[in-house]
């Protein structure tokens, strides 16, 4: 079943086309790879089907439903969460506050049950401390919980930006560079967790990654922009063996 | 989750021993009128220090109208009392209704802004305020309303400082406040984690509003007379050191830095010459020495020498 469908999405910075003609579906379940130089439009193309930026032309459809125009927490409501290439934490407050904050959009007490302490406030607070805590042991931070988050190293901040996405309760997670920064151990286990996590929560994943390991290793399907276009898409081994891919990557004229 | 409720009611018990307490001392003469009316103030700076905490503290958008929304309600609040002879209770209820009700209508074009720009708007609108009021003749204008009736007594502002303090304490411990602390910590990210920062940083702003209104009310019954002169953007500058000395973010906090600059500047008030040179350099040292503030962003029973000084009777 198709969850995500992007078509002939265009992203217009005055005369800069930073994304044009952007095609893309991911059906449920799928693991999908986003890869492409520097500059490319990757993050660019995130930002536009997460509401950040508003795409000139085109039509972005999410379960059935159409997102355009929507802002960026109505969309995560929606059911699309993300992490950032460059972490985004919040920085001064506790990883489980970190994780707590991210239940926001499923609370159903109001703002007077919150003053006074009626009704639903305290049973859905525990249910919530609860969640997270689990949360957080599979990320293998429960631990840390009371630690401030930008005290934690940066590998375990990765970990937390991802466990923050999952407490939003996402039908689609678009991770943005989850391994930047990383060493090649912590890299494969990243990659391990990915795998499983989509499994354990039943998600669909999109993935931008410099790291050509871990794209090959995971993805079931790449698309490879260059210039703001989608040059080529298909297996990883399809992907590898693409002329035009080689040449993004590696460099023109001299192979060809 | 129980510890949570225990601990309330321990701070409620504590709190009504304290005012049990100084209102004794209050009735059998021991503080005297001036001490009396010092309590008084410090109980209404609280309840300003804190509402400006919440919208500048945890929500991290930096206010400088508060003055102006203490005026809105100090105004309503007086002319329902004395015009229009209502309950003085009913006449705080709605001059804080007032001041919400134009905290959100200022709120939801100006919190567009951020940093310096937010300031310098509300800076701007409260002074708006003031000045409006200041020629309206049905107030008095410039020579102040006079003919309040004097209800305010120390009663009074306790509790409805006890409610302004639950009221906030709860706010921010909910998902909600914690939406807030979000806005504040970044934006970005709080969006991406699906909470409408619009909707939060007015909501901030209204409840901030609406408890400064209710302080307004209870400044004005505490004179006979109010004047604009009362709110200009010193009083909002006032508040605003009160909150930045205790912590942003830190009820306990901002409850300590209202005591203690109205408990000092109520002890220089015999040596008016040197109480601005003292209050001045206090400031300055505590910039130096701890520019987060009394507490930081912790809480007084949270902070680490508390815990231990526990750990250490058991």
């Amino acid at each position: 079943m198709e969850l995500l469908r992007a078509q002939g999405v265009s992203k217009l910075f005055g005369g800069l086309k930073a994304v044009a003609d952007f095609d893309i579906y991911i059906n449920k379940g799928e693991l999908i790879g986003l890869i492409g130089p520097n500059g490319a439009g990757k993050t660019t193309a995130f930002n536009l089907l997460t509401g950040v930026y508003q795409a000139t032309t085109g039509a972005i459809d999410f379960d059935g439903k159409s997102l355009l125009g929507l802002k960026p927490y109505q969309i995560t409501q929606r059911g699309i969460a993300r992490t950032f290439q460059n972490i985004r934490l919040f920085a001064e407050l506790s990883v489980l506050d970190n994780v707590k904050i991210a239940y926001h959009s499923h609370v159903k007490y109001g703002v007077l049950e919150s003053v006074f302490r009626l009704g639903r406030y305290f049973g859905e607070e525990a249910e919530i401390e609860k969640q997270a805590i689990e949360l957080l042991k599979i990320f293998k931070l429960d631990e840390k919980k009371n630690e401030i988050a930008k005290n934690l190293p940066y590998g375990a901040q990765r970990r937390l930006e991802i466990a923050r996405a999952l407490a939003a309760k996402p039908k689609l997670l678009l991770l943005d560079e989850p391994a930047a920064g990383m060493n090649p151990q912590e890299t494969k286990e990243l990659m391990a967790m990915i795998t499983w996590i989509r499994q354990e929560f039943g998600l669909t994943v999109l993935l931008i990654e410099h790291d050509m390991s871990l794209v090959m290793g995971i993805c079931e399907r790449i698309y490879v922009l260059e210039y703001g276009t989608i040059i080529a898409k298909g297996t990883p081994t399809e992907i590898k063996n693409d002329p035009d891919v080689i040449r993004a990557y590696l460099g023109g004229e001299a192979i060809s | 989750m129980n510890m949570l409720r225990r601990q309330d009611l321990k701070v409620i018990a504590a709190s009504i021993a304290g005012f049990a307490i100084l209102n004794g001392l209050i009735e059998s003469g021991v503080i005297g009128a001036f001490w009396q009316f010092n309590l008084i103030m410090v109980g209404i700076n609280i309840i300003l220090s804190v509402s400006l905490n919440l919208i500048n503290g945890y929500t991290g958008q930096f206010s400088l109208g508060h003055a102006g929304f203490m005026a809105i309600g100090a105004y309503v609040s007086a002319i329902l009392t004395t015009n229009f002879q209502l309950p003085f209770l009913l006449a705080l209820v709605v001059g804080g209704i007032g001041a919400a009700i134009l905290g959100c209508l200022i709120g939801l074009p100006t919190l567009r802004l951020s940093g310096d720009y937010l300031a310098i708007a509300t800076l701007g609108l409260g002074e708006i305020i003031r000045i409006t009021i200041m020629n309206i003749q049905y107030v008095g204008g410039a020579a102040g309303f006079m003919g309040i009736p004097h209800n305010t007594t120390f009663a009074w502002v306790f509790f409805v400082m006890l409610f302004t303090l639950f009221f906030i304490k709860n706010f921010v411990n909910s998902s909600h406040g914690r939406a807030c602390i979000a806005i504040r910590e970044n934006e970005i990210a709080a969006e991406a984690m699906g909470i409408n920062t619009t909707k939060y940083k007015v909501m901030a702003f209204t409840i901030g509003a609406g408890f400064a209104g209710v302080a307004g009310g209870l400044f004005a019954h505490c004179f006979y007379i109010i004047n604009p002169t009362s709110f200009t953007f010193m009083a909002s500058f006032n508040y605003l050191i009160m909150v930045v000395m205790g912590g942003l973010g830190s009820i306990t906090g901002s409850i300590a830095g209202a005591v203690v600059l109205t408990g000092i500047s109520a002890a220089l008030a015999d040596w008016p010459e040197f109480r601005m040179i003292i209050y001045s350099l206090l400031l300055i040292l505590l910039m130096f020495y701890r520019p987060q503030g009394l507490f930081g962003n912790v809480e007084l029973l949270d902070a680490k020498w508390v815990k231990r000084l526990k750990g250490g009777k058991k």
